[in-house]
């Protein structure tokens, strides 16, 4: 088995809950996403189109701000990435703040484009690299987007999965939780279940997070990492590097 | 009508206090020279509307206590973490804070664009962000059954100010790809700019530039400022000067580090490095 770094890990995994996809759209402070989105590309033979914010030369967007948005309400992204200063069992995502709103004892950046897209976007995938109590909580403070919807909501998007630097979780959208599906090397079955403050279900075959294969670590550390050098110039020349 | 061009103070001079002012996200075109300047004349109680997100426009604002009223998706100081000021005066309650969404504001200003009352929007519910923003509605698709959307108000800024590449002589605006500069353009009230350079030729006789250009129909004054931007960066002509904003995050942490910045790089007029 070839030798990855945990970083590839990861961009590993989120490339293969890509796999298949048309369009893939990767917001701001994301490289590891970014990556993944640009390996899937690369492994797609070019039937995937990837638009990263931030980027001149991989997006094509010509209609400002609005465009993503507009282009996600149409359903013409199946995937997007979010995160959160907290997220709970229930897949709501919080990136406002600790504390009691207005007066929060921590305030975040805000919301971003999170309220909307996490309704529209079919495959939404979590990103949190910190995996702790603190992170992974029962209840968020602030409901920036919330995890479900009542029935008559429209909502053909919503999570589908959380990837910490610990383990992936699949979110079952008709029983509202997270399911335990794979645990990266170095962490275990015990270490997850007492880094993680939300109830959780557990798939009935939790093996090792697969690392990616040769042909993919060849490419993330070739054509990839020389692609999203562009927008995250700093996380190409450190972490996408042979070992 | 032409535009009229002025200089930078007499730009900024046009800029009342009290007023709401929109302004773009760093990846757009921020008119920072015009900040400092606006920041010099000693500008107060700004309702400042981020479209749909701001940087370090926002912080040297809000640290300076020019504004009152904050709206925006949200404000970071993107790959250098969080924004200090923003941070550190949002919990003293220094100003008041609509959060949003970043669709919500692009729609809101889409419906003054039309001329419209409001626009119905999709997501939203559930959030808390809806739930602490008692000027928005949720009502019943009129042509669904059971269908509840979120209506917006329209937001129609008394002036957008930002910063692109290129004027001509009539005054009309070369944005290129940044649309979200016209969409600001037709909702606001005005519309303030600076630019990179001034263009000979009239944009709107060349095919290839027109369809990037705002006829100078809503623009109310232009004032030429190389490196407007700095030290954010422009698209297609100069990168962000991420040393100087390193800077500026280390010195903001503290009321007193953002005193001494002010003073020395924003009521000092200097030319841009």
């Amino acid at each position: 088995m070839a030798e990855f770094s945990h970083t590839e890990l990861l961009v590993g995994a989120v490339a293969r809950m890509l796999e298949g996809l048309r369009h893939v759209a990767v917001g701001a402070s994301s490289p590891i996403q970014g990556a993944a989105a640009l390996l899937a590309r690369a492994l797609s033979g070019g039937r995937m189109r990837v638009s990263v914010l931030g980027s001149r030369t991989n997006n094509f967007f010509t209609d400002g701000g609005r465009e993503l948005f507009d282009c996600a309400a149409q359903g013409r992204i199946d995937a997007f990435f979010l995160g959160g200063g907290q997220i709970d069992g229930q897949g709501n995502i919080n990136l406002v703040g600790i504390g009691p709103y207005p007066k929060l004892d921590v305030r975040w950046p805000g919301s971003f484009g999170s309220a909307y897209l996490y309704f529209l976007v079919p495959r939404v995938i979590l990103f949190r690299e910190e995996h702790s109590v603190r992170t992974l909580v029962p209840k968020v403070d602030f409901i920036s987007a919330p995890g479900t919807s009542a029935a008559n909501i429209y909502r053909p998007g919503g999570p589908y999965a959380l990837l910490t630097g610990k383990a992936l979780f699949l979110f079952d959208r008709a029983l509202r939780r997270f399911r335990l599906e794979s645990v990266h090397p170095f962490s275990s079955v015990e270490d997850v279940a007492a880094n993680t403050g939300f109830e959780y279900d557990r798939a009935p075959d939790i093996g090792p997070t697969p690392g990616p294969p040769a042909e993919w670590l060849a490419l993330l550390r070739g054509r990839v990492r020389d692609e999203i050098a562009e927008t995250y110039p700093q996380f190409a020349a450190t972490a996408l590097s042979a070992p | 009508m032409d535009a009229p061009f002025l200089s930078l103070e007499d730009l900024v001079a046009e800029i009342p206090d009290g007023i709401m002012l929109a302004v773009p996200p760093d990846y757009s075109g921020v008119a920072m020279a015009a900040t400092r300047a606006l920041i010099r004349r000693g500008v107060k109680n700004l309702h400042l509307l981020a479209v749909p997100t701001s940087g370090i426009q926002a912080e040297l604002l809000i640290g300076a206590g020019a504004v009152s009223t904050l709206e925006a998706a949200a404000v970071t100081m993107g790959e250098l973490g969080p924004a200090p000021r923003f941070t550190a005066l949002v919990k003293s309650g220094a100003f008041a804070l609509k959060d949003s969404t970043c669709p919500a504001i692009h729609a809101a200003l889409q419906a003054a664009e039309k001329g419209l009352p409001f626009m119905p929007l999709r997501g939203l519910i559930g959030s808390d962000i809806l739930a602490f923003r008692p000027d928005w509605r949720v009502a019943e698709n009129p042509f669904g059954d059971n269908d509840p959307v979120v209506l917006l108000p329209a937001l129609r800024p008394d002036i957008a100010l930002f910063h692109a590449p290129l004027a001509d002589r009539a005054g009309n605006v070369w944005i290129g790809r940044r649309r979200e500069l016209m969409v600001m353009a037709h909702a606001a009230r005005r519309t303030l700019v600076t630019v990179e350079e001034i263009h000979d030729d009239d944009l709107l006789a060349d095919e290839r530039m027109a369809s990037g250009t705002i006829p100078s129909l809503y623009i109310g004054a232009v004032a030429e400022a190389p490196r407007g931007a700095w030290p954010i960066g422009l698209e297609g002509r100069y990168e962000a000067d991420g040393e100087h904003l390193a800077l500026y995050v280390r010195a903001a942490r503290t009321e007193d580090g953002f005193r001494r910045y002010l003073a020395e790089h924003v009521l000092v007029e200097r030319r841009a490095a």
